[in-house]
This record gives structure tokens, sequence and C-alpha cells, in this order.
């Protein structure tokens, strides 16, 4: 990992404004649109974190450099970790997973259309420095994409700020993998559970991510495998292929006969962040795999959801959704 | 430090706050970069921030190479990097020095036994009636190499997801399907 702890310390990364660029799918995007304006771009592409490797505990390494495509097709991860095969796979196109990489795909920033509209208020893109914030085009606005969990957490007044999601298919099923992330940076290298990787947009809407300036992620760790026989990715969608999720749920299951040893959900398209909750994965364990059975743990995952008009029925969709799933991945009705 | 490659000074205006004078704007640049494309070296002069699809169309005269969206949504300009489909709007040139960029030009005579011969995708579009308007077609070929080069099609089903980064306008799709399950010696669509 010399190189990378030599470049996060390069010099040039000091100015304002400096970003790596890997795939480029995102970035060039919001460049066009004038919503990213850096002031310089470092093109990480030659950097040696380009493979796919099992590590000690049993896990599997995923490079940050790797593309999506290239880890959705891997035999590791088709063999041990169906789950995020499933995933990547019902995200964006195939030239665009050919593209983008898994370091690049946590990245990814909200598709809100005001964040991308630079005509248009919003505390993301303009975070209001000493004179309040600039507002935010979705909240009042045509707001059918945005979020229903976690958007007034963490602010001053219970006002919230921001109801961006953040769209990726990718880090979802690694919220229900219970991945890590590896950074390294000019204070050296550390982990971050996924959990903690992304945050809820609070009185900082600007921030995404846990991340500090010049940090770079250099991997994602999974950890042994688990859910390979129970699983399932629903991703909700106004059209069957390449659109971003309305919802998503990724559910593992650990099955013994019918009952469920364990779970693990979480849910797209909701919030800022993938969405989890323990206490409704609880709610599961040692119960028999049945309708009635998931719907207080839908209950539980959705309590607290808030809609902001167009984006309403979100909350009646998720719910079924979960249920879906979890029915999906205990193979108690078909995928199809 | 080869691996650290500065792309770009990013338009950086300077704003003297009391003087009259307009704002600078002061502008990177251009550096040479070397592509590899359909076999042939072509050395550009470009900004930094060319993408790969302006630099085909507007500097090497490569026009087959369609732009749709301009930002990913479309695959018009679906081309290939080292036989691997992306699309050209959302990557920048110099990003893609050293690699092989294939387009829809060089796709034809490539079989040195048959020089000028149409590829077999490009024919199997012809004899399907595969297009309309015909503005998709360029990307929705090059597509469909990409797609075979990467060896997931078993049904009709994976050629329909695995080609839905393509959009057509003019609805061509049964036909276009009908083309690739032809090169792919699918027989799921013709009648028994
Ligand atoms: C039309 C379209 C449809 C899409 N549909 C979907 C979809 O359905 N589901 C989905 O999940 N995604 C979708 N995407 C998004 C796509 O998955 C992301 O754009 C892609 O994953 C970003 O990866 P990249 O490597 O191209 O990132 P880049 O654009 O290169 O970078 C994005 C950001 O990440 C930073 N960055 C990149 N790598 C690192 C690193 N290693 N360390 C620190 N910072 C880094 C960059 O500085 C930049 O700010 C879609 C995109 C498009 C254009
Ligand atoms: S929801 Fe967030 S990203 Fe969208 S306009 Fe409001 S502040 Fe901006
Ligand atoms: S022009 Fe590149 S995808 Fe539309
Ligand atoms: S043939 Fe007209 S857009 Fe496809």
């Amino acid at each position: 990992m010399e190189a990378v702890g030599e470049l996060t310390t390069e010099k040039s990364l000091d100015s304002a404004g400096a970003k790596f660029i890997a795939g480029g799918t995102n970035l060039i995007d919001l460049m066009k649109e004038n919503v990213e304006r850096p002031g310089r771009l470092v093109d990480i592409n030659h950097l040696p974190l380009n493979t796919i490797e099992e590590i000690e505990d049993g896990g599997l390494r995923l490079d940050a450099l790797v593309s999506n495509a290239d880890t959705a097709y891997h035999p590791l991860v088709e063999q041990r970790y169906p789950l995020l095969s499933q995933t990547i796979l019902a995200g964006a196109s195939p030239q665009l997973r050919n593209m983008a990489t898994n370091g690049g795909n946590l990245f990814q920033r909200t598709r809100c259309y005001y964040f991308y509209d630079t005509a248009m208020p919003c505390n993301k893109r303009e975070p209001g420095q000493n004179a309040g914030p600039s507002g935010c085009g979705a909240i009042g606005g045509y707001n059918r994409i945005h979020a229903i969990l976690g958007t007034t957490e963490g602010t001053e007044d219970g006002q919230s700020q921001c109801i961006a999601t953040y769209p990726s298919d990718m880090a979802v099923a690694l919220a229900a993998l219970e991945a890590v992330i590896r950074v390294t940076g000019p204070n050296g290298e550390r982990t971050i559970p996924i959990g903690e990787f992304h945050r809820l947009p609070g009185q900082e809407p600007q921030r995404d991510n846990t991340l500090e300036p010049g940090e770079i992620v250099t991997a994602i760790d999974l950890p042994a495998p688990r859910f390979v026989d129970n699983h399932m990715y629903l991703k909700l969608r106004d059209r069957a292929s390449y659109a971003f999720a309305l919802v998503s749920v990724a559910v593992g299951l650990e099955m013994e006969g019918d009952v469920v040893k364990d779970v693990r959900i979480a849910l797209g398209g909701v919030a800022h962040k993938p969405w989890r909750k323990p206490e409704a994965e609880a709610l599961l364990v040692g119960k028999t795999a049945t309708k009635e059975n998931f719907r207080p743990v839908a209950d539980s995952l959705l309590e607290g959801a808030v809609g902001y008009g167009h984006n309403t029925f979100k909350i009646e969709l998720a719910h079924r959704a979960i249920i879906r799933a979890l029915g999906q991945a205990a193979k108690l009705e078909p995928t199809a | 430090m080869i691996w650290t490659r500065l792309l770009l000074d990013y338009m950086i205006t300077q704003l003297e706050p009391k003087s009259a004078a307009k704002p600078v704007a002061s502008l990177p640049e251009t550096r040479p970069v070397t592509l590899m494309i359909n076999g042939a070296e072509q050395s550009l002069t470009l900004a930094p921030w060319t993408t790969l699809l302006d630099a085909l169309r507007e500097y090497c005269d490569l026009t087959g190479t369609k732009k749709g969206c301009d930002h990913g949504q479309c695959g018009a300009c679906t081309v290939l990097v080292d036989g691997k489909r992306i699309n050209a709007c959302l990557t920048l040139a110099v990003m893609q020095e050293g690699r092989s960029i294939t387009t829809i030009e060089g796709l034809a005579g490539n079989d040195p036994s048959a020089p000028g011969q149409l590829h077999p995708v490009q024919q199997a579009f012809i004899d399907h009636d595969a297009f309309q308007c015909g503005y998709c077609t360029p990307g929705q070929i090059c597509s469909t190499v990409g797609l075979i080069n990467e060896g997931k099609v078993r049904t009709t089903a994976d050629i329909k997801e695995l080609m839905s980064g393509n959009i057509c306008r003019c609805g061509a799709y049964t036909h276009i399907v009908d083309a690739i399950e032809d090169v792919l010696q699918l027989r799921t669509n013709q009648p028994a």
C-alpha cells in the first residue's frame, strides 16, 4: 500500500477541491452539470488496487478499483456471496458496470433532481455557511424518489435539512453482509464498518459519509460467507432494468428447516444510507418463516417513517417489499 | 510517480474584487494524448477534460459513435475498450491512454481472409432489419459485441436484460433481439 500512502500525502491534494477519479461515471456526469467543480482531478486507476483475494478469517477482499462487473461475475463472489452478485447486477447497465468501481460506487451521490439542478436551492450542494442553510428544493417540491426514514435525526430543530436518498444498490447488499471498508489517509490506515460509512443528513447534508479529507478507500472486506442458500435482493423501480431503486430490500437468512436462525435486512431507496435495524431483525430469530411472522419485522423496520407527499407511497411499498423479499429468501415464493 | 496523473486544473477564475478588470479565466493547457483506436495510434492534442466520445467525434473524425444523452443514460456512445463495452461519454480521453479502443468503424474487415467484410453482428442487424433511424445502431452493435465477449447469455430474457444499457427511441428492440439471437444461434424466437 506504499503507493497509496504516497498518494494521500501528495501535495497537490491539499488544494481545495481536488478529487480522485476512478470509473468516472458519477464524477464526470456531475462535472457536466456543474454540480461538482473539482480544482484538480487525480486519476487513481493506476494504483495497485485491482484484485479480489481471500483473507484470513475466511472472508474476501474486494479492491477498490475492481469494476462492479468483474466483482459480480467473480467466481468466488458468485459462489460465496450470491446476494452481492445479484445486487450489483440489478444496478445501472452492463456498460456502466464495466466502468464503475467498487470504491466509486460507495461515493456515488444522490440522484435528487434539485441537487442536479444548480438553479434550485439545495443544502447538500450549497450548504449554508454562516448565513444559514440555502434550502431544500425537494421538501415541498416534487419528491417521489426521496427518503422516508432518518430525515430529521440529528437536526437541531427537528426540521429536516435534506431528504435525499443514497442511490447505490451494491451498498445495500454490503450492509446486509456487514462488510468493512478499508481506508488509507494522511493519518494512516483504518477500517470503517459499512453501517458507519454513510451518514444521515442531520445538520450537515453536504457530508454523505464519514471519510476525512484526503482519505481513499482501498478495499471492501467481506466477512466469512453467510446466506449462500437463502438470500434475496428485491429492487422495485419504474422500469424493469437500467433504473434506480424506488425501494429495495437485501435479505440474508440463516435457516434451520422452517425456522429462522439469523437474519439481516437492509433497505435501499428509503434513506440517506442503507437502512438497517438490528431490533427488527431480532424479532424474527427463532420464529418460523411465515408471512405472519414477517409482518412485525416490516412494521418495526419502518417505524417512524415519514412521507413528504409524492414519496408517501414508499412506506406501504417498502412494507410489502420487505415481506415479499423475506418470503423469497426463505423460498416461500418464487423470485421472478 | 507515474501513477499519479494530475488531470486538470479546472477553470480557475480569478476575481479581483476592487479592480475594474474583467475576471480572468485561465484554462489549463492542452496536452498530447495518444490513443490506440481501431488498431492505429492517434496522436491528439486535447484539453484534459475532453471525453473519449468528444475525442472520437470531434478530433478523430470518427462520427460513427453517437452522442445521445451525454450522461450514461442511453448507450448511443458505446465503444469497446480492451474488448469491454463502455459509455464513451463518461470517461476522459486521457484516462484511456495505453488501452485498445474499438469503435463501430473498426468492426468490419478484421478478418484478413475476407477484407472489407462486415462483422457478423453488423450483418445480422441488416438481415433482421434491426433499426429504423439508425441513431442507436452503432451503440447497439458495439454493445452486442461486448455482450458476446462477456459470454453470459443463455436465454432471450438474458439478451433483453444485458442489452438494457442501449435505448432505442424507434423501438426496434424486437428485431435487435432477433439479430442477437441469430448471431448467438439461440433459436428460442423461431417457430419450431
Ligand atoms: C445512467 C446511470 C444509471 C445508474 N444506475 C445505477 C443503479 O441502478 N444502481 C446503482 O447502484 N448505481 C447506478 N449508477 C451509478 C453508478 O453505479 C456509479 O456512478 C458508480 O458506481 C460510481 O463509480 P465510479 O468508479 O465510476 O466513480 P467515479 O465517478 O470515478 O467517482 C465517484 C466519486 O467517488 C470518489 N472516489 C472514487 N473512488 C474512490 C476511492 N477509492 N476512494 C475515495 N474516493 C473515491 C471520486 O472522487 C468521486 O467523488 C448509475 C449511473 C448512471 C450514470
Ligand atoms: S433533498 Fe437534499 S439533495 Fe435534494 S434538494 Fe434537498 S437538500 Fe438538496
Ligand atoms: S451518449 Fe453516452 S450514454 Fe448516452
Ligand atoms: S433505430 Fe432509431 S433509435 Fe434505435
